[in-house]
């Protein structure tokens, strides 16, 4: 089984997004890993340990950090490691599907997983556009997958414990909600060890794509309504919240 | 553990004829000697191949360290014992045996040939980790909590200082300072998250403003010092807390770094000069200790209490300091100092070193009780009313201890609160 | 080329979901405007189509479509989509409309906005990313494009008709599908039912680790409430998936919704936005669920909690 799993490099959003003309200023923002990428890369590995293969990490180094985030993904049980040189962080998710598109051509990927969804998807998903460009099935929201016979089973959620459970003739691009085991550990001993033996794989950009929307602002959400805020400190806010509750007959 | 082989087997000569004479009969019997070329050396050899395990190798099988072994003594372990299960086919790299040793280093102390499970333990836990192979869930989730948080605990940092708020005086923090202090006071994760921890880091603050000493601590900048996550293998966690302390402490002047914990000594003293560190480093009873003469006069309500003192693995048999937490109890008026069997270089392990802190479900699973248990008896017997002791890690294992084998009128106290009782009275 | 808007439905269980509606009432507001029509499509069968109030309403259906399946769908939607050449296609950001609108983007090379709040008459789009902390204007380039739109961005009622569907058959051959629907999977019994509970104290990533939970069910215990949460606490392994409120989990409604250390993503606010009396604990002030809570703290969600227990 060739498994890539494809990740994406994104602005966190742990502090507040500074703004530079009509979109984030890219320049002055940490990027972190795509929370759902760590599920994608889990369920990946997983899979690798069910039924053997290799496990291919590609992502796009949107401002030269990506090889931390690769060492990362390598020590958690990922096999090979390729960035490509993207060299900007404002690439959008179609020019970042494309790209990664083309990189995954020359791997003969039996499954291709993707975060389900970044915060920063403003034009959609990586996941269902590399199926598109790869000319493969997607299926999203997945949070288990089985593979037998060049066949996997996936189950797909729906909301509310609701879902579905697919078969799907390989390959395919699954888009990964949660994976079926809580993301493991990866020691720092072993993030470290790989950093200093791990070959990262550097390939150029290839293809470009565009989400055609034109940025016309970025700014916080225009606030309609407010809570009403209780100041205080944390026992002024809890004796507040508790006369709220007892007055509402709540508590 | 099954040992792998049999038995000895005996020898009997049925018919032995000596110069025409039938000697046959029991009085010959023999047992056939044992084939030590029978035994593996491979496994033994896996062990001493990793750098840091090379001394397991020099094990003459003497066993005196079964007799000390504080895991011994509520199992079946000790180093001679790890030994003879790799001749007889135990991969320490993948046995849980790997997981029960404290480094509590009072083998090292009896060993005549040096076999140093401190150097040992972490070496091999380190390629048990890295090879992905079997590791407790509960240290795994410590690692990932010191990883993603800065403290085992999986507290957050910026609740890191909240305990100053109730210590009753003011805690300063370094970088509000702005000046350069005499102490940095580097309090340590438990004492800054653990309820019974904030007791003892809240009476250190009252001590020290009591005093007079010219202190500061890190607050939000403070982060665990993850030494016992070393020893339990995860030196790659070590090595990147360590670079962010050392930048710490480097950011500011102070003349002595006071710890309150002895992991945080063994780390700051013994381990930081390797990664460039040197400054002095001082555990709070021997920092106390020299302030004896300007603490009694504070010490004005008598303790009356009979108290038996633990010695902290880390700051006796790693760091010779058995003194400093003996005077300080003795200089609290009505205090009755008595001593446990096993003291000082013989003191009895309390489980929480060397990643055993967080291990205790998997320990509980290969020992008949916890070493913790082990040692509130042995307190208890003492006719003591209280257990002090030195060590953060040790105030919540004793407490649960106390309880568990039905001693609660023990009362499990650090130093620090009985110094703060004497100062202040019962509050 | 059209000025007609498609909106592509939802359905599940016989019942079209409320962002369907809230789509159709959106698509013929902006039809209007463009001088085309709103045309509602609905995919598969087992559903009671004439329910809109769009201006016309193809309803497609074929064995292969009895179930969702986005390879099935993907190509239906494709077909029509290129037979239509409509000015906007509107799909849910959903579970179903996720795995599709990108796909339909790239593959035709037509303009897609994601997380859509709302949708002006030049077809400028607000966009709510970046987990809610940012609202982005763009507007598509070309003659076609593509908008996946959050639940609860639009008013239910104005999608609500009687419009009767025209039935079609599928546009294109549906054989050969690498992607088949195996069987549904329903929710795990057995734990609470959270969407049956009057109160929940909801817990969000600021509840740090698995052990501090203890503290929510403690204060849930006090309150008489059940302890529910959002998705990364679930996807952490803390809490079982049938506590997970949003858009991924349940839809609540609770009577008192307190929330510890939820920041108040569009997908969580999803499933909670109409329970009674919302309250928010969390150290961010500028945390988007002090838009949406009633009352709010910035504060120390272990400390508030605590301080709770001891009076209550």
């Amino acid at each position: 089984m060739n498994i890539v799993v494809a990740i994406k490099h994104i602005p966190s959003i742990a502090d507040d997004l500074p703004v530079k003309g009509n979109n984030v200023d890219f320049d002055s923002v940490d990027f972190v890993l795509n929370e759902f990428d760590e599920q994608s890369i889990e369920q990946a590995v997983l899979v690798k340990e069910a039924v053997g293969g290799t496990v291919t990490v590609v992502g796009v180094d949107m401002i030269g950090e990506l090889d931390a985030v690769l060492h990362l993904a390598l020590a958690k049980g990922a096999d090979k490691a390729v960035k490509i040189t993207g060299d900007d962080p404002a690439a959008d998710s179609h020019q970042q599907a494309k790209w990664l598109a083309e990189a995954i051509k020359g791997m003969s990927a039996d499954m291709v997983f993707a975060g389900v969804q970044a915060s920063n998807d403003l034009d959609g998903q990586i996941g269902p556009m590399i199926a598109a460009h790869l000319d493969m099935p997607y299926i999203g929201g997945v949070s288990s997958v089985e593979v037998s016979d060049h066949t996997a089973t996936v189950n797909k959620e729906f909301a509310g414990g609701i879902g579905g459970k697919y078969s799907v003739s390989l390959p395919m691009v699954v888009g990964v909600q949660a994976a079926s085991k809580p993301p493991r550990y990866a020691p720092i001993s072993k993030v470290r060890q790989v950093a200093q033996t791990a070959t990262i794989e550097k390939v150029s950009p290839s293809g470009d794509a565009t989400s055609g929307l034109a940025f016309k602002k970025m700014a916080p959400p225009v606030v309609t309504g407010h809570a009403e805020m209780i100041e205080g400190s944390s026992k002024d806010v809890a004796k507040k919240i508790v006369e709220l509750l007892k007055s509402k007959g709540l508590a | 553990m099954a040992p792998k082989f049999e038995k000895v087997k005996v020898v009997e000569k049925e018919h032995a004829v000596v110069d025409g004479v039938d000697i046959s009969g029991h009085w010959n019997r023999m047992f056939e000697q044992r084939v030590i070329t029978e035994y593996t050396p491979e496994l033994i050899e896996k062990v001493a191949d990793i750098p840091g395990g090379e001394s397991f190798a020099n094990c003459y099988q003497c066993a005196k360290c079964i007799a000390v072994c504080p895991v011994d003594i509520v199992g079946n372990y000790g180093p001679r014992k790890l030994y003879r299960y790799a001749q007889t086919g135990m991969d320490l790299t993948e046995a849980p045996e790997l997981w029960l040793c404290t480094t509590c280093k009072n083998c090292l102390r009896v060993c005549p040939k040096e076999v140093d499970m401190i150097q040992i333990m972490p070496a091999v836990r380190e390629q048990a980790i890295l090879a992905g192979k079997f590791v407790p869930a509960e240290l795994q989730q410590a690692f990932e909590n010191t990883a993603k948080s800065g403290n085992p605990l999986g507290q957050p940092q910026r609740k890191r200082d909240a305990w100053i708020k109730d210590a009753g005086v003011e805690v300063p923090i370094i970088k509000d300072l702005a000046r350069p202090v005499d102490v940095l006071w580097y309090v340590g994760s438990y004492p800054s998250y653990h309820p019974r921890g904030i007791d003892a880091a809240s009476a250190a603050a009252r001590i020290f403003s009591a005093l007079g000493i010219d202190f500061a601590i890190l607050g939000k900048e403070e982060k665990d010092d993850a030494d016992s996550q070393r020893l339990a293998g995860e030196k790659g966690l070590f090595e990147m807390m360590t670079e962010y302390n050392i930048e710490t402490f480097n950011k500011y002047e102070w003349k002595e770094l006071m710890v309150t914990g002895p992991h945080e000594l063994n780390a700051f003293k013994n381990v930081y000069p390797k990664y460039g560190f040197e400054r002095p480093v001082v555990h709070y009873t021997t920092f106390l200790a020299r302030y004896l003469d300007q603490l009694k006069p504070l010490l004005k309500h008598r303790v009356e209490k009979k108290i038996t003192y633990h010695d902290p693995c880390y700051l006796g048999r790693h760091n010779g300091e058995y003194e400093a937490p003996r005077k300080l109890l003795e200089a609290i008026p009505g205090v009755e100092l008595v001593e446990m069997q096993r003291n000082r270089e013989n003191g009895y392990c309390c489980g929480g070193g060397g990643g055993g802190m967080w291990m205790d479900s998997f320990t509980a699973k290969h020992t008949t009780m916890r070493l913790s248990e082990k040692r509130a008896m042995e307190a208890a017997s003492t006719g003591a009313d209280v257990l002090a002791v030195a060590c953060p890690f040790e105030v919540s294992r004793f407490a649960d201890a106390v309880k568990s084998t039905g001693n609660e009128h023990v009362d499990v106290l650090d130093i620090l609160e009985l110094l703060d009782k004497s100062i202040r009275g019962e509050q | 080329m059209s000025n007609d808007i498609l909106v592509i439905t939802e359905h599940m269980d016989g019942k079209f979901s409320d962002v369907s509606f809230e789509m159709v009432g959106k698509a013929k507001e902006l039809a209007s405007a463009l001088g085309g029509r709103a045309v509602a499509v609905v995919v598969g069968g087992g559903v009671s189509s004439n329910v809109f109030a769009s201006d016309s309403t193809i309803h497609i259906d074929d064995a292969a479509l009895s179930q969702f399946n986005p390879e099935a769908y993907g190509k239906v939607i494709e077909a029509l989509v290129k037979e239509k050449s409509p000015r906007l296609v509107m799909f849910g950001w959903t579970a179903t409309g996720m795995d599709l609108a990108a796909w339909l983007s790239a593959k035709l090379g037509v303009p897609c906005a994601a997380y859509v709040k709302n949708i002006g008459a030049d077809l400028t789009m607000s966009c709510q990313a970046y987990g809610g902390k940012m609202s982005a204007d763009v507007s598509p380039e070309g003659d076609m494009a593509i908008a996946a739109c959050l639940a609860g961005s639009f008013p239910v009622e104005a999608g609500q008709g009687s419009t009767a569907a025209t039935s079609i058959a599928s546009p294109v051959a549906l054989d050969g599908l690498k992607i088949k629907f195996v069987e549904a999977i329903k929710p795990a019994g057995g734990d609470v039912d959270i969407t049956a509970q009057a109160k929940l104290v909801s817990i969000g990533r600021g509840i740090g680790s698995k052990d501090n939970v203890e503290l929510a069910e403690e204060l849930a215990g006090k309150l008489g409430a059940t302890v529910s949460s959002s998705r990364p606490v679930v996807d952490a392994g803390w809490l079982p998936r049938t506590r997970q409120v949003g858009k991924s989990g349940l839809k609540v409604k609770p009577k008192l919704y307190l929330m510890l250390g939820i920041s108040g993503a569009p997908e969580h606010l999803e499933g909670m936005k109409s329970a009674e009396l919302i309250i928010a604990i969390n150290t961010d002030k500028k945390a988007p669920i002090f838009n949406v809570a009633h009352y709010g703290a910035t504060a120390d969600l272990f400390e508030v909690a605590e301080a709770m227990l001891e009076l209550l």
